[in-house]
């Protein structure tokens, strides 16, 4: 007979909550970094010079093709060799951000799409600068087109930051796993890491969706 | 010491390329099935199997899937089953792929127009054949895409077994990183690996999607 003792595990809550704040800090780091990456990213894809389009477009693929774990290593245990030593937090913190960013910019890059040419147009006859234009008539919009989009994805690099766990950042599911090192329930102790991370998500999702509106792209019109 | 030769590194990664693949279609071959039965279970028995099959998704797509490896690969020893990686990394995998593709799939199903299952159901056609003849042929033609598409995602994610010990290409370029002390190099290899194996399927995945597929109705 299976016999569970989460009491063992919840006992270390100290430990969960700092895992927690961790985790929470990594994505606080990471989201607005990645934005302004993918910001910065879907101008050049949508138009930047030719050159740097490319560029771009190289840096998209290569990030989206390839696992986060596999990036994280690299940034970790490749740049050093390299000259650039990152603690296992700032690696994470980069990981997480070129990850972010370079899906965000393509998410981006689809929402700068969908604008009518007309809106640049209309914007360049106001003799708006060519950033103006950009930051304020073609970019809020955009933000707001693929909003849900974006929500998604910055759950799915929230969600991505257990992996940091491998190079001992002290997140949570690093948290979980030091726990059942003490105490041998590894079960229970991944099972109560999952339930958090679950919450996590659904504060994350409820949040962006609602904070995102009402500061980030406020009153932008419908696109 | 032994000496690494850059030909000793990607002759490895190549070796162990082979497990990468191995899982990813497991879990893709597996994860269709189990989906599919889910889809057809939400289709013919309706709405309250369809929040007990949306819960379930929502347990997947809200939680990591490294931790869903470790639930499972800490689960199966719990049920006294000698758990392999292997067997552990299969099971959680092939879950976490039917979640995602029994969500796919229902929203491809249920972009056909209603009109459509009226007019098999005014043919006294039954559920079996409404969906056979008439439902499915249309939403596979609009699911093609995102599941190739998915297929990307599945690949990536079996990089995640490495963390409970499977040795695929990520394990088996930490292990050959810590013995050659070229962790850049070897590193890079991985990824380019990966992205030998991914690139061309998103790239199938994108013309699948700018093809007009099947304009349902």
């Amino acid at each position: 007979m299976i016999e569970f003792d989460f009491s063992a595990v919840l006992a270390e809550w100290p430990l969960l909550l700092r895992g927690l704040a961790w985790t929470v800090g990594l994505t606080l780091v990471a989201v607005p970094l990645g934005l302004l990456i993918a910001t910065l990213g879907a101008w050049a894809r949508a138009c930047g010079p030719a050159a740097l389009r490319r560029a771009v477009g190289v840096y998209v693929e290569l990030l989206r093709n390839t696992p986060f774990i596999v990036q994280l290593f690299f940034v970790f245990f490749g740049l050093p060799s390299l000259g650039v030593k990152l603690s296992p937090v700032t690696a994470s913190m980069i990981a997480m951000t070129l990850n972010l960013g370079a899906y965000g910019t393509e998410i981006l890059r689809a929402g700068i799409q969908a604008a009518p040419r007309g809106q640049w147009e209309a914007a360049q006859s106001l003799a708006l600068g060519p950033v103006q234009v950009f930051t304020r008539v073609i970019l809020p919009p955009a933000f707001k087109r693929v909003w849900p989009a974006m929500t998604s994805q910055i759950v799915i690099v929230m969600l991505g930051s257990a992996v940091c766990g491998q190079i001992s950042t002290e997140e949570l599911s690093y948290a979980a796993n030091l726990i059942h090192s003490r105490n041998f329930r590894a079960f229970e102790a991944t099972f109560v890491a999952l339930a958090i991370y679950l919450a996590l998500t659904l504060v994350l999702r409820r949040f962006l969706l609602w904070a995102g509106p009402k500061w980030f792209f406020g009153g932008a019109p419908r696109g | 010491m032994v000496e690494f030769t850059l030909w000793d590194i990607l002759r490895n990664l190549a070796l162990a390329l082979r497990w990468t693949v191995a899982l990813s279609l497991i879990a893709f071959i597996g994860g269709g099935l189990v989906g599919g039965a889910l889809l057809c279970l939400r289709l013919a028995l309706g709405r309250k199997t369809g929040r007990l099959i949306a819960t379930y998704v929502g347990l997947f797509q809200g939680t990591p899937l490294l931790m869903q490896l470790f639930l499972a690969y800490f689960g199966l020893a719990l049920l006294g089953i000698e758990v392999s990686a292997w067997t552990a990394a299969a099971l959680a995998l092939t879950l976490y792929t039917s979640a995602y593709l029994v969500e796919i799939w229902r929203g491809c199903v249920e972009a056909v127009p209603r009109g459509q299952w009226e007019a098999a159901r005014s043919l006294a056609m039954s559920f079996g054949e409404q969906l056979r003849h008439v439902i499915l042929p249309q939403a596979m033609r609009l699911a093609i895409a995102p599941t190739v598409g998915f297929l990307v995602q599945v690949i990536k994610g079996t990089a995640l077994a490495s963390v409970i010990g499977f040795v695929e290409l990520t394990k088996a370029g930490g292990m050959i990183a810590n013995a050659s002390f070229q962790p850049f190099l070897v590193f890079g290899c991985v990824a380019l690996f990966y992205f030998a194996l991914c690139f061309p399927v998103s790239l199938i995945a994108q013309h699948l999607e700018r093809k007009p597929h099947g304009r349902a109705a």
